[in-house]
């Protein structure tokens, strides 16, 4: 197994370029192109905005501007929740490759992740000019986290990814069964709401056990309140909680490995 | 030396996933489905118990019908499937022809393709850089390479992958029957490359139906049969054994085909039979009753009609050992045996033979009367023989007509190429018939005296 870690080193400029041409393929023959990555998100915050001023007016203290407090969150899901979706499916998608070429199965969902993470920054770029326009500025000490947050959730997502990615290829119910469970798991995370909220503090135990509030939080933290970061105990041990369940999902990924070409 | 490839004792089962697409979690979660699942019953034996090993530097073809495990063996040499016991070693670096441009994406271009194809084949950048001409050069894609793959031809797409994936410099290259890729010039050249390959001292495992290939090409060659091998060494040798086996196959194909057309016809005259069947018109025209016949075979229909006042009860082909055959080779002998019936004594009775090939197109057609037989007295059982001392025909499936019918053209018994057989021939040579021939060249003219030259 471990030969095997080291050769998804190996496989860098692989993935690299399994990156490059997804992001390449992804808006091939649409007009904007690639400002789709960019008009994507702002778009999607001008309907939160809209939302969250006029159909539902969220006048909470501390929390203005609103849409910025969730899209701080809503980023970081999104590239989670995608990532996962198109992880699921991406043997079966890449079946070809698996039944035809000699090829490490591993790299295709780490590129659904790693894909999707571009777009994540990208976003960010976005969420970051808004940020700067509210004259809404993040705490420069804490923005020190922001790469580290960046990090556990890759290695939270990648693990996820494998494991996804390698069950879905014997049971296909998992990616329907996904995308109702990421909603659930949408709304059980502190995004579109505040998790000091009364009702939420009530439940604190609860959330805790959701790793994503833990990113949520981290992320809302580090990118719209005031510092200082003062959850950064709960990031880091979710850090090495990721970095075991990597571990976990790449050993039974490599267990299941062998049956790929023929179930694919 | 170790072998570039080694196999032992490998044997591979699939499972059959027959109910396969309603397995879910619940399903897999029952005990049950999973016993049921790997049961005999749901699983198939792709290979069993082949072993073979490949020395460094010799190109080794691999033949056998469709389904013989040709396939699953490449795959297991190429490392992409695990055999089920048994073990595969191979030595240096695999480049496997498998599925041309299996990683393409359609959306990106050529160029970029082949730069992520060669990072999948196990290719640096730099070394895609530097064999990039070559690999489009090949590939006779220059003008293209900047297109979306998506807008390629498949002939197009499948050269561009079958470049990228010989441009990889393995040490063991497998091919699975992609030499079907392109034009003659393309099928060439990429032979040519194979050839350079080998005498840089690769290692070819080639998977292919094309026996002239492997006969001209191998150093081995191996013959699999329902996943066991059941052949291996000398190619000519080998591939003698399998066409002879082929032969015996297509034989009993014909005969089941044979069987069922005559089945199909034999009730006598049900439904709407086809009087008799345009020869008045033809005959009138020609004013000989022969010739009436002769034109109406080429009129191509499967069939049989008439009155059956005589009946041809049965029909045999046999060939030079003397027992029914299908399979003849070009230059055998056949006999063509019919047995006949007279219901009542007649003393107007024509037999006639015809000779279709598989386009209907009439290679010989003859009859007694024509051949100036004048018919006496035919009654009871009888034999009728036709002796034809050398088939002179090119390959292919050739149909027979029989009938025995009045000197007028009104037919006894009528059977429209309902006999099948099938001539077999190792030269590549064209038309409707073979005239027994030979060159002669003044010298001058020189040829090599030793073997064939393949196709």
């Amino acid at each position: 197994m471990f030969a095997n870690l080291v050769n998804l080193f190996r496989y860098r400029g692989l993935i690299q370029s399994l990156v490059v041409r997804e992001l390449k393929a992804r808006y091939r023959g649409s007009v904007l192109g690639f400002f789709w990555s960019f008009i994507n998100p702002l778009l999607l915050l001008l309907v939160y905005t809209f939302v969250f001023t006029v159909i539902l007016p969220n006048d909470v203290k501390g929390l203005q501007p609103y849409a910025l407090f969730m899209f701080c969150g809503l980023l970081p899901w999104n590239w989670f929740s995608s990532s996962l979706t198109e992880a699921s499916g991406s043997l079966i998608a890449g079946g070809n490759l698996i039944k035809k070429v000699l090829f490490p199965a591993e790299v295709l969902p780490i590129v659904s992740v790693l894909a999707n993470m571009v777009h994540f920054f990208l976003g960010l770029l976005i969420l970051l000019a808004f940020l700067i326009g509210y004259r809404h500025w993040p705490d420069p000490g804490d923005l020190l986290w922001f790469p580290i947050a960046v990090v556990v959730q890759l290695i939270f997502t990648a693990a996820l990814g494998l494991i996804l990615a390698a069950l879905t290829v014997h049971f296909r119910d998992i990616r329907d069964l996904l995308a109702n469970l990421l909603q659930l798991w949408f709304f059980a995370t502190p995004i579109i709401y505040y998790w000091r909220q009364e009702n939420v503090v009530r439940f604190k135990p609860l959330f805790d056990l959701n790793p994503f509030t833990h990113l949520a939080i981290s992320y809302q933290e580090i990118l719209f309140f005031p510092g200082p970061f003062g959850h950064w105990k709960w990031l880091l041990s979710l850090g090495v909680g990721s970095i075991a369940l990597f571990l976990a999902a790449y050993w039974l990924f490599d267990r299941l490995r062998d049956s790929f070409a023929e179930a694919v | 030396m170790t072998p570039a490839i080694d196999l032992r004792n490998v044997s591979k089962i699939y499972r059959r996933y027959s109910g396969r697409q309603f397995a879910t979690l619940k399903s897999a979660l029952l005990q049950r489905s999973i016993l049921r699942d790997l049961s005999p019953g749901e699983t198939f034996q792709a290979l069993s118990d082949v072993s073979f090993t490949v020395p460094r530097g010799s190109t080794f073809g691999v033949i056998g019908r469709n389904g013989s495990g040709k396939s699953t063996a490449l795959k297991l040499v190429a490392g992409i499937t695990k055999p089920t016991s048994g073990t595969v070693k191979v030595a240096g670096r695999i480049s496997a022809l498998i599925e041309l441009g299996a990683g393409f994406h359609p959306e990106i271009s050529g160029r970029e393709n082949v730069f992520i194809n060669g990072i999948m084949l196990g290719l640096t950048k730099r070394e895609i850089q530097d064999r990039f001409d070559e690999i489009v050069d090949f590939a006779e894609l220059r003008e293209f390479i900047d297109a979306p793959v998506k807008t390629y031809s498949s002939g197009m797409y499948m050269r561009l992958g079958f470049a990228v994936a010989i441009h990889v410099d393995p040490d063991v290259l497998l091919v699975d029957e992609v030499l079907a890729v392109g034009d003659e010039g393309f099928t060439h050249k990429c032979i040519d490359k194979f050839a350079e390959l080998r005498r840089r001292g690769k290692t070819i495992l080639l998977v292919t139906h094309s026996l002239a290939l492997v006969e001209r090409f191998c150093d081995t060659a191996l013959w699999l049969d329902g996943g066991r091998v059941h052949g291996h060494g000398d190619p000519k040798r080998v591939v003698d054994a399998y066409l002879i086996d082929v032969e015996a196959s297509e034989g009993q194909e014909l005969a089941t085909a044979t069987a069922k057309a005559v089945e199909a016809t034999s009730a006598p005259e049900t439904g709407p039979t086809p009087t008799v069947p345009a020869e008045t018109v033809d005959a009138g025209a020609s004013g000989d009753p022969a010739a009436g016949e002769l034109m109406d075979m080429f009129r191509a229909t499967e069939g049989r009609w008439g009155s059956r006042d005589v009946e041809i009860t049965e029909v045999a082909l046999v060939g030079r050992d003397l027992a029914p055959s299908f399979v003849f080779h070009s230059g055998d002998p056949m006999s063509i045996h019919l047995s006949v019936r007279a219901h009542q004594p007649v003393a107007d009775f024509v037999f006639g033979i015809g000779l279709f090939n598989a386009d209907g197109v009439c290679c010989y057609g003859t009859n007694t009367y024509a051949e100036e037989m004048e018919p006496e007295q035919l009654s009871g059982d009888a034999e009728v023989t036709f002796d034809i001392a050398a088939l002179d025909l090119v390959e292919g499936t050739y149909k027979i007509d029989v009938a025995v019918h009045k000197r007028d053209g009104v037919p006894y018994d009528y059977h429209r190429q309902l006999y099948t057989f099938r001539i077999k021939s190792r030269t590549r040579d064209v038309g409707i018939y073979r005239p027994q021939h030979s060159w002669t060249f003044s010298p001058g003219v020189h040829f090599k005296t030793t073997g064939r030259r393949d196709p």
